[in-house]
C-alpha cells in the first residue's frame, strides 16, 4: 500500500469525512513537523485548518519561525495548490477566500493550548466564576485539579480539539474544515485519548464526567483518525505496531502510518557485491576517468591515486546496502498493518518553511490530504 | 540504539571541547551512580545498558535501572523480561557482575506503602480509588518512583555502581523535580484547606477556613463529583504520617545525586533538536548543582575518505553519468557514480553534524564530549552492547 514519494499521481484523499486528525509518533520521528505538513496539505484548495499543540513546547512557533503562540487561535500561514506543487483545482469546497485568477488560497490557523487557561475557561463556561476564578488560580487550584486527576488535563486538551473540530460559525458552516492535533507520543497516546476510562474511575458524576463522555463520542466516531509517525527503524516501527494494537483495543479509530525521513536507496546489495568482486578494477578505472586519480596520464599513477578511495567508498556502500535491507524489512512490518501508508523524504539541513510546504505537497500527492 | 546508517570513521571528540573519558569514569571506584538523561529517541537506554555492561566487564558490580519497557533491550541482555527486581545478566565476562531491572512504578509505590504502614492501613490505602489513580498516573509518579528506586538500590549497598536511565520526560528533568513536586502538592494550599478540619478539629479553625473551603470544595465537588473529594480526603489522612518519610527520602536521594559519587551523562544525537534539548539539560544540571560528567553524542557519522569532498564526488559522479567511457562498461560507470553519490551524501551529513556539534561546543566549551559512531542496525545482543561500549570508550578502532 506504500506510495513512494513523487511517483504517485495526484489521487483522491483517503480521509474524506475526517475532521479531527490526531498525529502521534515516537519521540524523534518528527511528529510535530508531520502534523504541521498535514495541516498545510489539508488547507490547500481553499480550506481552513487548525493545528493544535498540547504539550506546551511552542513547537509550531519554532517550525514556522514566528513568535510564541498565545492561547488563542490565529492564522499563521496561507497555502495555495501552487505552493504545494499541485495544479490549481477548480472544485474547491472550502471556506477560505478565493484569489483572482482561479487559484484558491487556504488558511492554516494554530493554537497552543495552555491547560491552566483551558480549565479556567471551561469552569467559567459552566459556573460563571468571574473573580473566583482568579482566586482559584492563586491557591494553586489548577495544579491541584490536574494533579489529583491527570485525566482531567487530557479531557481539557482533547475536549478543546473536539470543540474546534465541531464548531460552527453563524452561517451554520464549520469553522474549520479539519483540525490537526500534534498529540503526545505513541507510548502515551492511547491513555491520552482514552479519557473516558481515565476519568471515569475518579469523577463518576459532574461536568468533567459528562465532558469526558462527550469527548469520547467524538474521538471514537468516524470523524476522527489517529495517525502514527514512524521512521524505517526497528524501535519506532515496533512502537507503531504496538501503538496501533493499543488504539484498536481501546476502540479508537486508527488512521494511517506516516513514514518520515525516508532516504532514497542509491545502491542495493547486489550492486555492492558486484563492486566488491569482479568490478573492482573497472570501478577503479571509472573513478580515475572521472578525474579522481590526479593529473597524471600514467595509468599506474592514476590507479595508485584512486586506491585509497576504493575501500572507504566500498565500506560506505556496504553499510548503505545493509541499511537498505533493514529498511526493506521494516517496510514489510508496516505493510502487515494493512493501513494507508505515506512516505516523506528526508530533506537534509533541518526543516524550514520551504521544506514544510514540500512535505505537505508530498502528503497531498499521496492522498493523505 | 537504532542506527541512522553506519560509519567507517573514528569515534572520539574532535577539535574544541575536551574528550569525555568514559573508562576513567566507570573504573573509578568512587563513581557510584551514573545517570543518563536526554530527550527521547537518542539512544539513551542503550547507552545506559552499554555503560553498565562495560563497567561490569571491567570488574565492577553493576545494576542498570531502566525505565524503558522495550523488550528489545531485555532481549539484548538475554533476559526474557525485565521487572521490578534486579536480574543477573548472563554472558558477562570478567570478574564483575551485571544486573538489570525495569522500574514498575505501581509496584514500587505499593512497596513504599507497605514499608511505611501496618498491613491493615496499607490495604486501606491501596484500595482507595484515588491512590490507584495516583500510583498509576500521577503526573510525575514515574519520575518520583525512579528516584525512590534509586534511593533503595543505593541504600542496599549490594552494587558498587548503579546506572540509571531516566524517564523520557516531556519536560527535561522532571526526574529532579519529582521530590519537590510531590512535596509542593502535599504542602499545597488546596490540600491543606481540604484536610485542615480533619487535622485541627477545632471550631475556630473551621470558622477561619470556612469561606475558602466552601468555594474550593464546592467547585471541586462540582467538577469531579463529591465522591472524588471524599476519596482524596481519606487518602490524605491515611497517608499523612507516611508522606513525611516519603519526602524526606526523596530529599535524601536528591542530595545523593548532588554528591561527588554521582555522574550525569547527557545523551544526544548530532541533530539540532536533540542538541537543543541537551543544552537545556546541561543548564538545568548546573542550576541544580548536579555533577555533569559530559555529553555522549550518539550516531555520529564518519568516513575513511575525508580527502574527497562532497562537491568533487558529485562532480565526478555527474561526469561519469554524462560522458561515459570507452574503457569501462556502463554498469561499472553507474556503480562508480553510485559510490560517489553515497560518499557525497555522507560528507554532507558529516558537515551538518559537525556544524551542529560546534554550535553546542562554542556555547559549552567546558563540557567534555564523546562521539559514538553510528551503527547501521539495531542492537540485539550483548555483543552489540559491547560494541557500543567500545565506541563509547574510544577503543573501537
Amino acid at each position: 500500500m506504500a506510495r513512494t514519494p513523487g511517483q504517485a499521481a495526484r489521487r483522491d484523499p483517503d480521509w474524506e469525512g475526517v475532521r479531527l486528525h490526531v498525529v502521534s509518533g515516537k519521540g524523534g520521528t518528527g511528529k510535530t513537523t508531520v502534523a504541521a505538513a498535514l495541516a498545510l496539505a489539508l488547507a490547500a484548495e481553499g480550506r481552513r485548518t487548525l493545528l493544535i499543540e498540547v504539550e506546551g513546547r511552542q513547537g509550531i512557533a519554532e517550525l514556522f519561525g514566528i513568535a510564541a503562540l498565545p492561547y488563542e487561535e490565529r492564522r499563521i500561514a496561507t497555502v495555495t495548490p501552487a505552493q504545494l506543487g499541485l495544479p490549481a483545482s477548480g472544485s474547491a469546497g472550502g471556506s477560505a477566500s478565493g484569489t483572482p485568477g482561479g487559484s484558491v488560497s487556504g488558511e492554516l490557523h494554530a493554537l497552543a493550548i495552555d491547560t491552566e487557561q483551558a480549565l479556567l475557561e471551561y469552569l467559567d463556561m459552566f459556573y460563571k466564576l468571574g473573580r473566583a476564578g482568579k482566586a482559584l488560580q492563586k491557591v494553586g487550584f489548577v495544579d491541584f485539579a490536574t494533579t489529583i486527576a491527570p485525566g482531567v488535563r487530557d479531557v481539557l486538551l482533547t475536549g478543546k480539539a473536539c470543540e474546534a473540530a465541531r464548531r460552527k460559525g453563524p452561517d451554520g458552516r464549520r469553522t474549520y474544515d479539519a483540525v490537526v492535533m500534534d498529540a503526545p507520543p505513541t507510548g502515551r497516546i492511547t491513555r491520552f485519548l482514552n479519557v473516558n476510562s481515565e476519568v471515569a474511575g475518579l469523577a463518576r458524576i459532574g461536568p468533567i464526567h459528562s465532558q469526558a463522555q462527550a469527548v469520547m463520542r467524538v474521538l471514537k466516531s468516524p470523524e476522527t483518525a489517529v495517525h502514527l509517525v514512524t521512521l524505517l527503524e526497528e524501535m519506532p516501527v515496533q512502537e507503531t505496531v504496538d501503538g496501533i494494537a493499543e488504539l484498536r483495543e481501546a476502540g479508537l479509530p486508527v488512521g494511517g502510518v506516516l513514514v518520515n525521513m525516508v532516504r532514497p536507496p542509491l545502491l542495493d546489495a547486489a550492486a555492492v557485491a558486484a563492486v566488491d568482486g569482479d568490478h573492482r578494477e573497472e570501478v577503479a578505472l571509472a573513478l580515475g576517468e572521472a578525474g579522481l586519480g590526479g593529473r597524471s596520464r600514467k595509468p599506474e599513477t592514476v590507479r595508485a591515486a584512486v586506491e585509497p578511495l576504493l575501500d572507504p567508498l566500498l565500506a560506505q556502500a556496504r553499510e548503505h546496502a545493509e541499511r537498505v535491507e533493514l529498511e526493506r524489512a521494516r517496510r514489510a512490518d508496516l505493510q502487515h498493518l494493512k493501513l494507508p501508508t505515506y512516505e516523506l523524504p528526508l530533506l537534509g539541513e533541518g526543516v524550514d518553511l520551504g521544506t514544510l510546504y514540500r512535505l505537505a505537497g508530498e502528503l497531498k500527492r499521496q492522498g493523505a490530504a | 540504539m537504532s542506527g541512522r546508517t553506519g560509519t567507517t570513521g573514528q569515534s572520539g571528540a574532535g577539535a574544541g571541547g575536551s574528550r569525555l573519558a568514559v573508562d576513567e569514569l566507570i573504573d573509578n571506584p568512587k563513581t557510584r551512580i551514573i545517570v543518563c538523561c536526554g530527550s527521547g529517541g537518542v539512544g539513551k537506554t542503550t547507552t545506559a545498558a552499554a555503560i553498565g555492561l562495560r563497567a561490569a566487564e571491567r570488574g565492577r558490580k553493576v545494576v542498570v535501572l531502566t525505565i524503558d519497557p522495550a523488550r528489545r533491550l531485555a532481549q539484548s541482555m538475554g533476559l526474557t523480561e525485565l521487572d521490578n527486581t534486579p536480574r543477573i545478566v548472563k554472558g558477562v565476562t570478567g570478574d564483575g557482575e551485571l544486573q538489570a531491572m525495569m522500574l514498575d512504578m505501581k509496584r514500587t509505590f505499593d512497596e513504599v506503602v507497605l514499608a511505611h504502614a501496618d498491613p491493615e492501613r496499607a490495604r486501606a490505602i491501596m484500595e482507595n480509588p484515588f491512590y490507584q489513580s495516583l500510583s498509576a498516573g500521577f503526573a510525575g509518579t514515574q519520575e518520583y518512583m525512579a528516584m525512590e528506586k534509586l534511593g533503595q538500590l543505593r541504600a542496599a549497598e549490594e552494587w558498587d555502581l548503579i546506572v540509571v536511565d531516566t524517564p523520557p520526560s516531556r519536560s527535561a528533568l522532571d526526574f529532579l523535580d519529582a521530590p519537590n513536586r510531590l512535596g509542593s502538592f502535599l504542602d499545597g494550599k488546596v490540600i491543606r484547606i481540604l484536610t485542615a478540619p480533619a487535622k485541627v478539629g477545632g471550631r475556630s479553625a473551621m470558622k477561619f477556613l470556612n469561606a475558602g473551603m466552601g468555594l474550593l470544595t464546592g467547585t471541586l465537588g462540582k467538577i469531579f463529583g463529591a465522591q472524588l473529594l471524599t476519596d482524596v480526603q481519606t487518602f490524605v489522612s491515611a497517608t499523612d504520617s507516611m508522606f513525611g518519610g516519603f519526602r524526606e527520602r526523596a530529599d535524601r536521594t536528591y542530595q545523593l545525586l548532588q554528591a561527588p559519587g554521582t555522574a550525569f551523562l547527557v545523551v544526544a544525537a548530532p541533530e539540532r533538536d536533540a542538541l537543543r534539548e541537551a543544552a537545556y539539560f546541561v543548564d538545568r544540571l548546573a542550576a541544580d548543582r548536579m555533577p555533569l560528567a559530559g555529553l555522549v553524542l550518539n550516531r555520529v557519522h564518519g568516513t575513511g575518505a575525508p580527502q574527497l569532498t562532497a562537491e568533487r564526488a558529485l562532480a565526478a559522479a555527474e561526469a561519469l553519468e554524462e560522458n561515459g567511457s570507452e574503457q569501462v562498461s556502463p554498469d561499472a560507470e553507474l556503480l562508480a557514480a553510485g559510490l560517489l553519490r553515497l560518499h557525497a551524501e555522507r560528507m554532507q551529513v558529516m558537515v551538518r553534524e559537525r556544524r551542529t556539534r560546534d554550535r553546542f561546543v562554542s556555547v559549552y566549551p567546558d563540557v567534555p564530549i564523546v562521539e559514538v559512531a553510528a551503527l547501521p542496525g539495531d542492537v540485539h545482543d550483548l555483543e552489540g552492547l559491547r560494541t557500543i561500549g567500545e565506541r563509547l570508550s574510544g577503543s573501537a578502532d
